[in-house]
């Protein structure tokens, strides 16, 4: 899950992580105040938005005056921002974050995440602070530090240290570093991150580290035990059918074809999307509704693929091993009869249940395209796909 | 012979009497499984399906029963804790099927393993391993399987019964089939399984699943290069996957260019392995190669495999693998 800037700067602000004044406001009268009230001769009005690289797409302004703040978010407010991370559509900014300005003298990069190949948290540290770390690693990789956390002890001050003289700091800005990193690793571990980052960590002219821009992400798999990171989720920043998979922990992600495929299992999702692909098709999404699918599970999953208006045919592929294919059958007949199917739909179940599950769509009244196997599914879908017409969309 | 577990394996269930774990505990017993105990906290002292003691502790399953594989169907919260416990009881080989446990849980269980040598992980978030005919642990739909000489290990579960299922069909049996699962911090790798299946003499040839993200098919192709004589045959799940959304700058970052499928798929056939474009070629694919090597042998080859490994055979034969390769790579069955 991801946050806001200007929630992970409070919840990195709570571990002791150095950050800047700052308010939120939602409206241009709120930025003037909230400029008003910080005081200082220059400050930025921030877009918050769930993207990157806001910086270089007119995300981010600095106000001389309130009212220059104000005009500012006049011109943000209720628009589109599209950055590199966006993609096309951009993504409507609702919410501002106005924040003081400071003296910048030199910007770090800081940044922490899970190494897969190690099995450990990674520390990343580079001198080149403030630009994307995605293209510092491609041009210049000897500019990324690492140090390797042992989950045994935790980040050690040795460490820190150590990327603080290799990034050149000297003398109070080594404990100030120290002191930030440790303090953004305990955030890490307590809130069961997956990423956080401060791009740029400045050092202020007075010899202060301040995080300057802060982003987190949390492990999805462990939020039931933070409820209060739960809480800080923003439903603005989602697609709807997105939510609502997610709500019924169904693992969906859109895309922009028109054959909807419902499957089980992450890598056989992957692999129909594959295949759907090959036999000249294009997949409308990749949804997995994972092990143990219920009944109502596969129905709310199917009132999401239905909801897409690109869709022209589905395609449910259940390899069934913890899910058991009656059960799989009971919820495409209950979301059927629920939403009702416009558009063709071709099924091919196997595995646990498989006798089971065949005779519950055999007994329904439901107009179903049987296939035998994976390659017949998916030259069945795409034939049928060809053959509807694109639904009119309300 | 087979690898990981054969028909003495001596099975505990953590977990049994959860939905799960009742189901599957029924769908081993009935695969004929040696399952000699259960856990379940707070029911020590009854049973399970009539002659399946539970106990209260695995330190009293192992005790009393000498189980020596524990298969785990504790939910996320708490099922880390439970792959711990079995470990401190000595259980030399866990198989975690949940999914979903959180990620820091996994990175504190890893480091615990990496002290003890002799504890062997399978999973988390997995369908577990099966050697057909003789031994199932896991949640695989054991009837697609057969006994063989097929080796097969995947990150993922359903596509690995896509995979056997097009073997069987085909009149491919498997030696022993093994999911290693798709989270980011797991214990066995596709390392692990290749090495065992290269010494296992059972095994003839090997399917490979892979699918994007992380970089253990990377790692799984540098050591088939240098160690794997037997066959291989390979799919990668995610072809299709856009690369979209992206999961945040860091991550990217510490994997590179690896990850992707193309950058997997072309550094796997670099080692020799044959890559399928498409998941339903994975039986056809394996079965023409096989055929190959056949009619090698009757042709008075002197029975040896099609070498597609570098280093080791003339580079004329290794000329012809790769033709082979290609061969077969452009022809997906659809």
């Amino acid at each position: 899950m991801r946050i806001h800037e200007y929630q992970a700067k409070e919840v990195l602000h709570g571990f002791g992580v150095p950050v800047l004044r700052g308010q939120l406001a939602t409206t241009p009268a709120q930025a003037e105040e909230a400029a008003a009230a910080l005081g200082t001769s220059i400050c930025a009005v921030k877009a918050q938005i769930h993207a990157g690289g806001r910086g270089k797409s007119g995300g981010i302004k600095l106000a001389r005056s309130p009212e220059e703040a104000r005009d500012h978010a006049e011109a943000m407010l209720g628009t589109a921002l599209r950055t590199a991370q966006t993609g096309p559509a951009g993504q409507v900014v609702r919410k501002l974050y106005v924040e003081e300005g400071c003296r910048i003298e030199r910007e770090l990069y800081l940044g922490m995440t899970l190494d897969r190949d190690s099995g450990r948290i990674t520390l990343m540290a580079s001198t080149e602070g403030g630009v994307e770390i995605e293209e510092v690693a491609r041009v210049t990789p000897e500019k990324i530090l690492r140090a390797a956390v042992d989950p045994l002890t935790g980040l050690q001050a040795n460490q820190a240290r150590g990327l603080a003289f290799a990034l050149g700091l000297r003398g109070v800005q080594v404990q100030r570093f120290v002191q930030l990193a440790t303090a953004l690793y305990h955030a890490y571990v307590a809130t069961d991150a997956a990423l956080a980052e401060v791009n740029p960590v400045v050092v202020t002219v007075d010899g202060e580290l301040v995080a300057l821009d802060a982003k987190l992400e949390f492990d999805d798999n462990a939020l039931h035990r933070h409820p209060e990171i739960a809480a800080l989720r923003d439903p603005d920043e989602e697609l709807e059918r997105e939510a609502e998979a997610r709500e019924h922990e169904l693992s969906y992600v859109a895309l922009d074809g028109d054959i909807a495929c419902m499957v089980n299992g992450a890598g056989l999702a992957m692999g129909t999307m594959d295949i759907i692909q090959l036999a000249g098709g294009r997949p409308a999404n990749f949804l997995d509704v994972g092990g143990g699918a219920s009944e109502a599970k596969v129905a709310a999953a199917f009132k999401i693929l239905l909801a897409d208006p690109a869709v022209r045919a589905v395609l449910v592929n259940i390899f069934g091993g913890i899910s058991k294919c009656d059960l799989v059958a009971k919820g495409i007949v209950a979301a059927a009869q629920q939403v009702g199917i416009s558009v063709p739909l071709v099924v091919r179940l196997e595995g646990t249940n498989v006798e089971l599950g065949k005779q519950v769509l055999a007994a329904s009244e439901l107009d179903i395209i049987p296939a035998d196997d994976l390659a017949d599914a998916a030259r069945k879908v795409v034939a049928a796909a060809r053959e509807t017409a694109p639904r009119a969309t309300a | 012979m087979s690898i990981f577990v054969d028909r003495n394996t001596r099975v505990l269930v953590q977990g049994i009497t959860g939905s799960a774990g009742s189901f599957h505990a029924e769908q081993m017993l009935a695969y004929g499984t040696r399952v000699v105990a259960g856990v379940t906290p707070g029911r020590g002292g009854t049973r399970f399906s009539t002659d399946v003691p539970v106990f209260d502790t695995v330190a009293d399953a192992v005790r009393e029963t000498g189980a020596n594989a524990s298969i785990v169907f504790v939910p996320p919260a708490h099922a880390a804790d439970s792959i711990l416990e079995a470990a401190m009881a000595g259980i030399p080989f866990i198989i975690a099927i949940t999914e979903g446990i959180p990620v820091l849980d996994m990175v504190k269980v890893k480091r615990f393993l990496e002290d003890r040598p002799g504890i062997r992980l399978l999973g988390p978030n997995c369908p577990g391993v099966i050697t057909p005919g003789q031994c199932k642990i896991g949640i695989m739909p054991g009837h697609i399987h057969r006994p063989g000489s097929i080796g097969i290990v995947s990150r993922s579960g359903t596509l690995t019964y896509e995979a056997v299922k097009q073997l069987t069909d085909l009149g491919l049996g498997q030696s022993t089939a093994v999911g290693i699962g798709g989270d980011p911090v797991n214990g066995t790798d596709f390392v692990d399984c290749l090495s065992r299946f290269e010494t296992d003499p059972q095994t003839e040839a090997i399917v490979l699943i892979g699918e994007i993200g992380g970089s253990g098919e990377e790692w799984a192709a540098r050591y088939i290069r240098k160690n794997v004589t037997k066959p291989v045959v390979g799919f990668i799940a995610g072809r299709s996957a856009p690369p979209g959304r992206r999961m945040g700058h860091a991550g990217a970052v510490i994997s590179g260019s690896s990850g992707t499928a193309g950058t997997k798929i072309s550094t796997l056939r670099d080692a020799g392995v044959i890559v399928c474009e498409s998941p339903a070629a994975i039986g056809q694919t394996m079965h023409g190669l096989l055929h190959r090597k056949k009619a090698r042998a009757a042709r008075g080859h002197g029975g040896s495999l099609p070498r597609l490994k570098r280093g080791r055979a003339s580079p004329t034969v290794r000329a012809a693998g790769r033709r082979a390769a290609r061969a077969d790579q452009g022809t997906p069955e659809m």
